[in-house]
């Protein structure tokens, strides 16, 4: 065996990992299907599928988390059995969830020696390991400060402090599990700086992701995964996005859409200085006036937690304005009902959609009949019909393209996707004059996500005013008219999307003004 | 547990049975006692499938016997035809504005109405011990001696039997309100939206629900038809009311025993009928076995909770079981319809 390389964290480099005809069964699917992946050192590899390609099941075997049922892993021409993360730990594999694992009440150091024997036995020994988080801080690039507390920290403070705490660790091999997911557009291109750092000094990154503009930036290769199977593993430098969309979905995607200027008179949706207070009574919404005409997508962009819901709560009639109206055409619904705000035609896509927009135990014909009851065609206000339910829903259920074994089927058992396509159609099969729809493809596969843009586009065309709120700025530069920023509970600017460039609506996010001519 | 007390516990559930089901009197009796059981039950249903728990059986019960017993002895002359529906009415609505106290409680203060249930049952029972020691003392009790109960009712206003046994009216009535609320619940908008409320309240909320006006109601449907058992148990089993102090005196512990047997009938009002027939013969069988193997009928108690146990254990068994089998289904037909995606266990990508 020859004497391993050394990485600047003081630990020896993985130079080559093989992942060789993995299966993996799960009752009724084959989540694996004899994959075979490799990642090298001094390389950046993106794992690119759907949800449910079968992404998240291979890295887990990496991990220790699942056990494959046939195929190997292999380090450095070594076949090694990987029990459990402990075990992946060991042999020097780090893994970065989407969601951060780190104790918000305890500083940076306190969160690094989590979990970790000390030095001194059962008393803590923080100096020590601060002095190694600066050195590994100052070799990486990472720039942290270890007596904060992760409270006081950005979002993306707080990933730099889960990359140190896996290179604590002596992770050599790192798997980043959609790690762009709650950065604003900055803090993408500063984390990938990061990455490009990390891969030069020798650690091999295994980025897993869906979003292809991010892939074909900075990943040395790309392996993408669908149902289970290795489609294919490219050279990032030889292939296209649309290439990759193809090969992830399986058949050509359309990408350009286009946007239009539109002149209209008197808007649809008038938001007029509207303030709002958080559940815990913190002013959540500062003076928020937005206008959206019809026939318009008028994109929210923003970081998560900057009073999007909020905005979108208030509008439904959910949570209690402070100050400020609003009004639809000529009726003014500030201080309406929930109900109220459905019969003058506001239609709602609530951003936590299992907790808000449906009833899980319900099936999916309760669910398309949720905020419909009173309808003619759904009661006679005491009685349910329901043979005109169940005809209706069979109906909505075709047209809307949900996958589901019945309308009985509890919405429990339907996927993300066709969850949300069951709120898409309850929504805009009432054709709505306003639609509010909050983050409307979050957790949903791309083929999904697809079809949810198009019936927008499609609600757009109809004359349908469209407030679109994302944290994502892709489905916000694909579908919008026009694009606000939110921050902190106030609106930054409103731009037209000709105008707009992913930079210029970054800086917004991150709290710059922006002085329009 | 029968081994331990010293009796052939073959014997003994024999006895069971037989003091349950071994004649046409004793099956008579099994669904007299179970016809309380039934009626608080099903409203027990309506509040847990509400989401609110309703411990106040016991106090709605006491409250429609009172209401109920109270118009009774006002009226000895009217006759029965007409004093038996007002009657089983007025118990009706007594019980339901003394559970929509609870609920008035809930949705206004934000009381607790598990506890505020539980309270209201202490209160009823000292109503009825002031109001039989009271106004409505039978004429010839006197004294220091004096029994605290009623005057019999008028024999006009005595429940119908259905066959020449105890078995009156009341099972009858029973068993169609709970078809009855079975049809209330899931095809009604009202009983829609009781189930909306019960089990998502935010997302009830986002479909235009008012969720404390549901919450009220149902408090208030449960605690009519406690108030309703307690009515019935008064026209169609005794017939005037006496106190001992306590309400199971009573009730016989109905009103904790209907939300067993709700519980066991899986909350669901169809169910309970086969739940409540279930434990009126335990009941039942309790004296026959008390007689016969000469072990005290508390044992029954006892067995009534570990069969409770039990029972719910299976079910917990069986439902993970049609759970894994119904997914696996759903899998299966997913991944045969070739175009479409594989579920994936872990759920995310």
């Amino acid at each position: 065996m020859t004497q391993k390389q050394i990485l600047p964290s003081g630990h020896p480099r993985i130079d080559c990992l093989e992942m060789k005809g993995i299966v993996k069964r799960f009752p009724g699917v084959l989540a694996n299907d004899h994959v075979n992946f490799d990642v090298n050192a001094f390389e950046v590899h993106a794992l690119l599928g759907e949800n449910g390609a079968g992404k998240s099941t291979l890295m887990k075997q990496l991990y220790g988390l699942y056990h494959p049922d046939e195929g190997q892993i292999i380090f450095d021409n070594e076949p090694r059995l990987i029990h459990s993360p402990k075990d992946a730990i060991n042999l020097g594999i780090g893994m970065i969830h989407q969601h951060f694992m780190l104790v918000d009440s305890l500083t940076v150091a306190e969160n690094v020696a989590l979990g970790l024997p000390s030095s001194r036995g059962v008393l803590t020994d923080l100096e020590r390991v601060t002095k190694r988080i600066c050195e590994l801080a100052e070799v990486y690039g990472l720039e942290v400060e270890p007596d904060a507390y992760i409270w006081q920290l950005s979002v993306g403070q707080q990933q730099k402090v889960e990359i140190i705490k896996a290179l604590y660790r002596g992770a050599a091999l790192l798997i980043l599990d959609e790690p762009t997911a709650v950065l604003t557009p900055q803090e993408v291109d500063d984390f990938f700086v990061t990455l490009t750092q990390m891969a030069k000094e020798g650690h091999a990154l295994i980025f897993i992701s869906h979003k292809l503009h991010e892939v074909m930036a900075f990943t040395n290769r790309v392996t993408v995964l669908r149902d289970g199977k290795n489609i294919g593993t490219v050279n990032t430098a030889d292939t296209s996005k649309n290439l990759l969309a193809e090969m992830m979905v399986g058949r050509p995607m359309n990408f350009v859409r286009n946007y239009k200027t539109i002149e209209c008179g008197q808007a649809r949706l008038k938001i007029k200085n509207i303030s709002a207070l958080s559940d815990r009574g913190t002013p959540a919404l500062k003076n928020v006036s937005l206008e959206v005409c019809a026939g318009e997508v008028l994109g929210l962009a923003g970081v998560s937690g900057n009073g999007q819901p909020e905005l979108a709560q208030v509008i439904a009639g959910l949570r209690p304005s402070t100050s400020g109206t609003i009004v639809v055409d000529d009726d003014d619904i500030s201080g309406a009902s929930p109900m109220q705000v459905i019969d003058k035609g506001v239609a709602y896509i609530p951003e936590k959609r299992n907790e808000d927009g449906l009833i899980k135990e319900f099936s999916v014909s309760e669910n398309l009949i949720m905020r419909d009851l009173d309808q003619k065609i759904y009661s006679t206000r005491t009685f349910l019909n329901m043979s005109n339910i169940e005809k209706r829903s069979a109906e909505l259920v075709t047209t809307f393209n949900v996958k589901t074994p019945s309308v009985d089927t509890p919405i429990k058992n339907l996927s993300g996707g066709n969850a949300q396509k069951v709120i898409l159609a309850r929504e805009i099969s009432r054709q709505p004059r306003v639609l509010i729809a909050a983050q409307p493809t979050r957790g949903v596969d791309i083929g999904a996500t697809e079809y949810i843009h198009e019936r927008i586009i499609e609600q757009r065309e109809a004359g349908t005013a469209t407030l679109l709120i994302s944290e994502d700025l892709d489905e916000i530069f694909a579908l919008a008219d026009r694009i606000a920023v939110i921050f902190h509970g106030e609106i930054m600017g409103v731009v037209d999307r000709k105008d707009a460039t992913f930079q210029s609506i970054g800086l917004m996010m991150a709290g710059e003004t922006v002085h329009q001519e | 547990m029968l081994i331990l007390l010293g009796a052939n516990p073959l014997v003994a559930y024999s006895a069971l049975l037989e003091g349950a089901f071994g004649s046409v009197n004793a099956v008579a009796d099994t669904i007299v006692k179970a016809t309380p059981l039934l009626l608080v039950g099903i409203g027990i249903c309506i509040a847990f499938r509400a989401g609110v728990i309703n411990i106040g059986g016991e106090g709605q019960m006491v409250l429609g016997g009172l209401s109920s017993i109270a118009l009774g002895l006002a009226f000895p002359d009217a006759p029965g035809i007409i004093m038996i529906p007002i009657a089983l009415f007025v118990g009706f609505i007594a019980g339901g504005l003394w559970g929509g106290l609870a609920g008035y409680l809930k949705a206004r203060f934000n009381v607790n109405e598990i506890l505020s249930t539980i309270m209201l049952n202490v209160i009823a029972v000292q109503l009825m011990n002031l109001l039989l020691r009271g106004p409505l003392i039978q004429q010839n009790q006197k004294g220091a001696a004096a029994i605290p109960q009623t005057a019999r009712l008028s024999a006009a206003f005595d429940l119908p039997r259905l066959v020449p046994t105890r078995l009156h009216l009341g099972a009858l009535i029973a068993v169609l309100l709970a078809v009855g609320v079975y049809f209330f619940l899931w095809r009604t908008t009202i009983g829609y939206r009781i189930r909306a409320v019960g089990l998502n309240a935010s997302a009830a909320r986002y479909a235009g629900i008012k969720v404390k006006k549901y919450i009220v109601l149902s408090l208030m449907l449960s605690g009519a038809f406690s108030g309703l058992a307690g009515a019935i148990q008064v026209y169609g089993v005794n017939h005037f009311m006496i106190t001992d102090g306590s309400a199971a005196s009573f009730t016989g512990s109905a009103g904790f025993n209907g939300i067993v047997a709700a519980l066991f009938g899986q909350l669901h009002p169809i169910g309970t009928i086969p739940a409540s027939f279930l434990f009126g013969a335990l009941l039942v069988g309790a004296n026959k076995l008390q007689r016969m193997v000469q072990v005290p009928a508390a044992l029954i108690t006892a067995l009534n909770g570990l069969v409770v146990v039990f029972v719910v254990s299976s079910e917990i068994w069986r439902r993970k079981n049609a759970r894994r089998r119904a997914i696996r289904e759903l899998e299966e037909k997913m991944t045969d319809a070739t175009e479409e995606k594989s579920p994936q266990p872990e759920g995310g990508g």
